[in-house]
């Protein structure tokens, strides 16, 4: 979903950067809140951060016949709510950037926004409408991940189609971006999906005291086991 | 590990390998890439190099492997460490 290095025009790259410090620094304020008043949170931000980490190294073949990555930063949402999914998320576009030629720093703030802010945001948005509708919470997270990772690829179609319309205007392109970049999206966006609920039954049954601590998960009490 | 577990991870597998079963002539480039082409179609130019590049496909290769290596160390260490503290404690050697 990255967009590559220089391919993001003036005013967007700059736009997109202003949208991204702001919220970067609310979620630096949100861990450092997070991990003093628990600390045994830490390596569970390690967990998320490296769920994040691997996810978007894998990149996947779809029918669409091209390759695409989940993102991973629907978990992180899930359980640390979207401003310190945004901060993990900007760790692994900084590294990619630097060391993988892949994103770019000049489009940092666009693909932050996607990855890191838009599709938390949904993530998380969608796991608490699931969470008050008492919805299964593996199904719960199943969709909350995979809508967070789909829209992250939808915004990055809307943000490349306002950089470049084409003369039949922002809709015609948007489709165009969108067929290249949401459409392969959608059987990975499932697999990540499948792959969070697979973890999130694993911090259930292990972690679920510690997960309840952070506020964002209201497990019932009879899952409140371990510390 | 339970049952409904081995046939979530059997789901993820099916969803990753069915691709090259229906589309085996594709090219399965990157995504990334097809927009770059869309975009480099308006003529359009980019402003801005990367610092640095992998010098080829198999450093690049290596990188990414490296990636999801230090992940799955975090969430492996992590999960075992878990298991480990909970695990009856009469056959330790």
């Amino acid at each position: 979903m990255h967009i590559m290095e220089g391919f993001l025009p003036s005013p967007w790259w700059e736009l997109w950067m202003a949208i991204m410090i702001p919220i970067e620094i609310y979620g630096i304020y949100r861990i450092s809140f997070v991990t003093k008043n628990n600390p045994k949170t830490k390596p569970l931000l390690a967990l998320v951060g490296a769920f994040i980490f691997v996810l978007s190294a894998l990149k996947l073949p779809s029918v669409t016949g091209s390759c695409s990555h989940p993102t991973g930063s629907g978990l992180a949402a899930v359980i640390f709510g979207p401003a310190i999914a945004a901060v993990l998320s900007m760790i692994v576009l900084v590294f990619q950037a630097l060391l993988l030629a892949h994103g770019g720093l000049t489009t940092l703030g666009a693909n932050v926004v996607s990855m890191g802010i838009v599709g938390p945001i949904v993530a998380y948005g969608t796991w608490t409408i699931c969470k008050k509708a008492k919805v299964n919470s593996s199904f719960g997270v199943f969709l909350a991940v995979a809508l967070g990772d789909l829209l992250t690829y939808v915004a990055t179609s809307v943000q490349l189609a306002l950089a470049f319309p084409t003369s039949a205007g922002f809709i015609d392109a948007f489709a165009k971006f969108g067929t290249v970049f949401a459409v392969t999206q959608i059987p990975l966006a499932i697999a990540e999906g499948i792959l969070a609920v697979f973890l999130f039954d694993f911090l259930v049954k292990y972690k679920g005291k510690l997960l309840s601590t952070i506020g964002t998960i209201n497990l019932p009490s009879a899952l409140k086991r371990g510390d | 590990m339970e049952t409904k577990h081995i046939i979530l991870l059997a789901a993820v597998l099916v969803l990753v390998l069915l691709p090259l079963v229906l589309v085996p002539d594709a090219e399965y480039g990157g995504a990334d890439g097809a927009a770059e082409d869309l975009i480099s179609e308006t003529g359009y130019e980019p402003w801005f190099e990367s610092i640095w590049e992998p010098p080829s496909g198999e450093i690049e290769s290596l990188l990414f492997v490296s990636q999801a290596a230090i992940g799955a160390i975090i969430i492996g260490y992590f999960i075992g460490y878990e298991k480990g503290k909970r695990a009856p404690r009469e056959d330790t050697d």
